[in-house]
């Protein structure tokens, strides 16, 4: 009983890494047709940002350990990560637009870049980020149950992420005009709607989103320049599975894709339990093209 | 777009091809290096490139080339750019010293970018086109299979810095890294000299994981023990909750680690994680260093259990020496550890080699090269008569929380390699069934 | 249609050109190019001629994509994994020649005491080199049927074949036993009896893969001159409208899905004994993108393209990576960025004199449909 509750626990943890990396690569495509083969590198930049900041804070306070800097690190790494992404919107991606196959192309070459660039600045060997004390710890439910602080923390921020995004999307004005320019682009232009600022606001969007995604992972990955490598597939499967663009559908992937790869790891081994979830997405698609949430045009 | 060739007038189209056509053989000029420098040009990753670079050109009989062949781009590059950064260490203090017979080294970097094709690709150009004497290079045993059949269709010397898994014995390759015998037998030995009955094997899917834990459970059976588990996941694997719960559900009392680079990382600070410490449950790793440490994080694997040949606190002359020397070259925060000593005193074994035969010639060099020694850092290294590989000490630490290793075992003595294990009973078979 | 399909009247008249000129502008510039490489090996040390003999092979993977993508529209991002297969294929072969009727050295250290039993047939040349088409094209087949089937199309496609990247190789890096794992198989001794590192053996497979390459371009100009290349093209521009006409696109999509397969593994065979080793990371996502790369810097539906993209790229890269090996990620990189950005129809595009790429905004293109989204500068 409690290695099957635990076993939960492990799928809804990966459930909300995976939400947490596809979130931003959902919402890039939904608005804009961009396939973001950067996404990776953009959870990178979050990640080394995390680090940059502990080695400043450990500089003047001698403390690598702080809470406080770990937090400061989340709407940093948001920040970065987002410039990141504004600046590859308004050089390379602008002008891709209705052309997604070119825009995974040249986000690939973008990828490569950014990668070239983490090694030439923080050189090619992983670095580390120490876990603040407070996140260092577990919470024993029974005494052989025990969930890791940093797992429950990291699905506390998944759910912080969807609420800020909700907010965003639906109760603020600039959402609105997001939402408008999803939904019809032609129209929401002629309306007045600038559509380049919208664009280049959700690509950065997307991008912090990432950001916020490579900060978490500092607490249980490794972090190194191609560590966006180990993420950007899974999230394009769950992406695709949600119905590409598609927010609910994303985070209903999300859910199914964690908790049964999980499942079948435990069953099976880690090989096995990847294979078969890639096979039974292809069933699943066989069934629904479009994933789990079809995009509504109008 | 037009699919087609029908131009305004052949005239234009005629000179567009010959463009076309220029273009070509410019792309190629540049890729066959007839121009190219002698040298590469220095690099960021290795700044001290331009250093080592002597002044006579290619021509000049008065230098010997050397080549240099790591991934510096790709996954494998975290690992393998300071065993290239203490190669050419030691080949800039060589040519400060002056030189080799008297002439200077030159050394010629190739990446091998993580992919096994191109280490192939990369040997054959060093070899062929470059003419070098030796190379230094390679990390992953798929790399070094790739080099191999290379190796020995050209006659070329290669020199291999990484503890493997042993049954090979390739007339053209030094091994001057561990092989079973020297790591993970010893290793397997001490832990059941302990108490440890219960193994739960872990490894990255690749060869020296799954060849290891061969050895080990013929080891174990010969012991009358069987392991608790045995799990692989994928290279670069970042998930390992799962993992752990299944490590948990077995209850070993040992967790014997053949995992990979980045997947190290997340393993250790997921198993602090779900609250398993060194003390509840005790880890022993070989392919973890004090490189791979600064990754994962000191206080994420802290008293669990390595095995190698070399700590950067081993306490030798020789060392304190080297590792002044590698930090003065590279910065205070860097540290050293088994493959990149390896790499380095591999460089001063194919000197003394030359030095000794008083050629660079590869059967000469391989001749000479026969129970040749050299105070390495990590102790005196002899190269075996027979097999190429090196006698070294086996060291067993325990991970201090400044991410040093304290030796907690060694073997008192360099241990003479048997990459077929043929002096183990158990192990009886092996060497009949590799050849 | 927005598109100038033109190839097919150009090549119409092939066997007896009226016109001279005619002639010339369609076969000119392959023949040119043709007369390069034949000298070639005259001209290049053994190192550089078994370099460009690798070249040559990616050049026959960037013309088989370049069929499904530049022609049919469909970017497949898993082509490494058909050009791996039959790599793989050839590499048994290879490995049970080399092994003289012992047990290949994986094996062993895996734990296998005799030859699995799909193994076996490999040993000989007649099973082993048709099988370098046949598997690639039936599971391109099979799984193209499925995702045709869905009329999934697109970045989807694309997506999808990116994930059988993944898979396929942690699967071959999963069953060690079978297929040597990460190492791959390697360390072959001969192929038909020859020393397979000889320079003669080189030189000889170098022309063998040269004339698999004039082939094929032969086939594919065939092809898209034919009725069937027509289909093609215009279920790129616009896939309705050739099923509305009683066409089925799904069964014409997996056809030329899994000839294009077939030809990723032919170019997979000659890639195999000439660099020495196979191996799964010409199976993973990283290759799979390069030949998308090499086909958009070449000229995206252009046959000659693919070729001239393949053998500039892979020649660039070579390169590059001797002369700054720390650094030539970067080069590479702006490489990838400028072709799709700068020069979105590719070296063919610019020699054609259809220009640098002039900034256009998104919003002012009025291109109908699937042409619009998939392919640039359909329009002039």
């Amino acid at each position: 009983m409690e290695v099957w509750a635990s076993q939960l626990f492990n799928g809804l943890s990966l459930s909300s890494i995976l939400l947490l990396t596809a979130l931003g690569l959902a919402l890039s495509f939904g608005l804009m047709n961009v396939i973001n083969l950067a996404h990776g590198e953009f959870i990178m930049i979050g990640a080394y940002t995390t680090y940059a900041l502990q080695q400043v804070a450990a500089h003047y306070t001698g403390d690598p350990q702080s809470g406080i800097t770990f937090l400061i690190a989340i709407p940093a790494s948001f920040i970065m990560s987002a410039a990141a992404g504004y600046l590859v919107e308004v050089t390379v991606i602008r002008f891709l637009y209705r052309r997604p196959l070119d825009t995974l192309l040249a986000t690939w070459g973008v990828g490569l870049f950014l990668q070239q660039l983490a090694r030439s600045i923080f050189g090619a060997p992983n670095v580390q980020v120490v876990a603040p004390a407070w996140l260092s710890s577990t919470v024993s439910i029974t005494s052989n149950l025990l969930l890791p602080m940093k797992r429950i923390f990291i699905i506390g921020l998944v759910l912080a992420c969807l609420g800020a995004l909700y907010l965003y999307m639906y109760r603020s004005n600039e959402g609105r005009r997001m939402r408008g320019v999803m939904q019809n682009r032609e129209m929401a232009s002629s309306l007045g709607v600038s559509t380049r600022r919208v664009d280049s606001f959700t690509f950065a969007l997307g991008s912090g989103l990432a950001g916020v995604a490579g900060c978490a992972l500092t607490l249980i990955g490794p972090i190194g320049p191609s560590l966006g490598t180990f993420y950007i597939v899974d999230a394009f499967i769950v992406v695709i599975l949600g119905g590409l663009g598609q927010i609910p559908g994303t985070i209903m992937a999300a859910l199914i894709i964690g908790i049964l790869n999980t499942l079948f790891e435990f069953g099976t081994t880690a090989v096995v339990g990847k294979v078969l979830v890639f096979a039974m997405v292809i069933l699943f698609l066989q069934w629904k093209p479009a994933g789990l949430m079809r995009a509504r045009g109008r | 777009m037009s699919v087609s060739y029908l131009p305004k007038s052949l005239g234009t189209f005629a000179s567009n091809t010959l463009k076309l056509l220029a273009g070509l053989g410019l792309i190629l000029a540049v890729a066959c290096g007839s121009e190219a420098p002698p040298a590469p040009a220095p690099t960021s990753a290795a700044p001290a490139a331009a250093a080592v670079e002597p002044a006579p050109a290619a021509e000049d009989s008065g230098t010997i080339k050397v080549g240099i062949l790591h991934s510096l781009s790709g996954t494998m590059s975290i690992s393998e750019t300071a065993v290239h950064d203490a190669e050419l260490l030691a080949i800039e203090e060589i040519n400060a010293a002056g030189g080799v017979m008297g002439k200077q080294l030159e050394v010629v970097i190739e990446d091998g970018a993580s992919d096994w094709p191109t280490f192939a690709e990369k040997a054959r150009k060093l070899l062929q086109e470059d003419e070098v004497a030796v190379v230094f290079g390679g990390w992953t045993s798929a790399s070094r299979k790739a080099m191999l059949p290379v190796f020995e269709a050209n006659n070329g010397l290669l020199f291999y810095p990484v503890q493997y898994e042993g049954l090979e014995t390739s007339p053209n390759i030094f091994y001057t890294g561990a092989t079973t015998n020297q790591q993970i037998v010893p290793a397997v030995e001490y832990l059941i000299e302990e108490g440890k009955t219960k193994f739960y094997l872990l490894g990255s899917d690749y060869v020296f994981p799954r060849t290891s834990n061969l050895i080990i459970n013929k080891q174990l059976e010969a012991a009358g023990l069987e392991a608790v588990g045995e799990e692989y996941t994928p290279l670069g694997h970042t998930e390992y909750s799962t993992v752990i719960s299944k490590i948990r559900a077995a209850e070993p009392d040992i967790v014997f680690n053949t995992l990979n680079g980045d997947s190290n990382v997340a393993f250790f600070k997921q198993l602090r994680d779900a609250g398993i410490s060194a003390e509840d449950l005790p880890t022993i790793s070989v392919s973890v260093a004090e490189e791979e440490i600064t990754g994962i994080g000191a206080d994420n694997i802290t008293d669990h259990l390595v095995a190698w040949n070399y700590f950067q606190t081993t306490d030798t002359p020789e060392n304190a020496k080297f590792v002044q020397a590698f930090q003065a070259k590279y910065g205070e925060n860097r540290v050293t550890d088994d493959p990149i000593e390896a790499g380095y005193f591999g460089v001063y074994l194919w000197k003394a080699a030359v030095e000794k035969a008083v050629s660079t010639d590869v059967a000469a060099v391989k001749e000479a090269a026969k129970g040749i020694t050299f105070a390495a850092p990590g102790g005196t290294v002899t190269i075996h008569n027979e097999n190429q590989h090196v006698s070294k000490t086996v060291r067993i630490g325990k991970v201090r929380s400044d991410g040093q290793i304290d030796e907690i075992w060694n073997s008192g003595s360099p241990v003479s390699p048997d990459p077929y294990l043929d002096s183990y009973e158990w192990a009886s078979g092996l060497r009949e069934l590799a050849q | 249609m927005a598109s100038r399909i033109s190839i097919p009247n150009a090549i119409k008249g092939l066997p007896l050109p009226s016109w001279l000129g005619d002639l010339a502008s369609v076969w000119l510039a392959p023949v040119l190019v043709l007369a390069a490489l034949l000298v070639a090996p005259l001209l290049l040390s053994d190192f550089r001629v078994a370099l460009l003999g690798k070249f040559l092979t990616f050049a026959i993977l960037a013309m088989s994509l370049n069929l499904i993508w530049g022609y049919a529209g469909m970017l497949s991002l898993g082509h490494g994994v058909f050009f791996g297969l039959g790599g793989y294929a050839m590499a048994m072969f290879l490995k049970l020649e080399s092994a003289n009727g012992k047990l290949p050295d994986f094996m062993f250290w895996s734990g296998l005491t005799e030859l699995p039993f799909f193994w076996a047939p490999f040993e000989y040349a007649w099973f082993a080199i048709p099988m370098t088409f046949i598997v690639p094209a039936a599971i391109a087949g099979g799984l193209g049927y499925l995702v045709f089937r869905s009329r999934i199309t697109g970045v989807y496609f694309a997506l999808i074949t990116q994930a059988l990247a993944l898979i396929v190789s942690i699967l071959f890096i999963g069953q060690q036993p079978y297929t040597g794992g990460t190492n791959g198989i390697t360390n072959y001794t001969t192929i038909f009896g020859f020393a397979i590192n000889s320079p003669a053996t080189q030189v000889v497979l170098y022309y063998a893969t040269l004339a698999t390459l004039a082939l094929t371009y032969l086939l594919c100009a065939w092809l898209i001159a034919s009725r069937f290349g027509r289909l093609l093209v215009a279920m790129r521009d616009d896939e309705n409208r050739v099923r509305f006409s009683g066409y089925n696109p799904a069964a014409l999509k997996t056809i030329v899905f899994a000839l294009s397969a077939g030809i990723a593994g032919i170019a997979g065979a000659l890639f195999t004994p000439q660099v020495g080793i196979i191996s799964p990371t010409m199976m993973g996502i990283v290759p799979s993108i390069e030949v998308a790369i090499w086909v958009a810097v070449g000229g995206r539906g252009v046959l000659l393209g693919a070729i001239v993209g393949a053998i500039l790229v892979n020649g660039a890269k070579s390169g590059l990576s001797e002369s700054f090996p720390a650094i030539w990620q970067y080069f590479l990189g702006l490489l990838f960025i400028g072709a799709v950005l700068v020069f979105p129809s590719g070296i063919m595009g610019l020699l054609r004199g259809e220009g640098w790429r002039r900034p256009e905004w998104f919003s002012t293109s009025h291109l109908p449909g699937f042409a619009a989204r998939v392919l640039p500068g359909v329009k002039k």
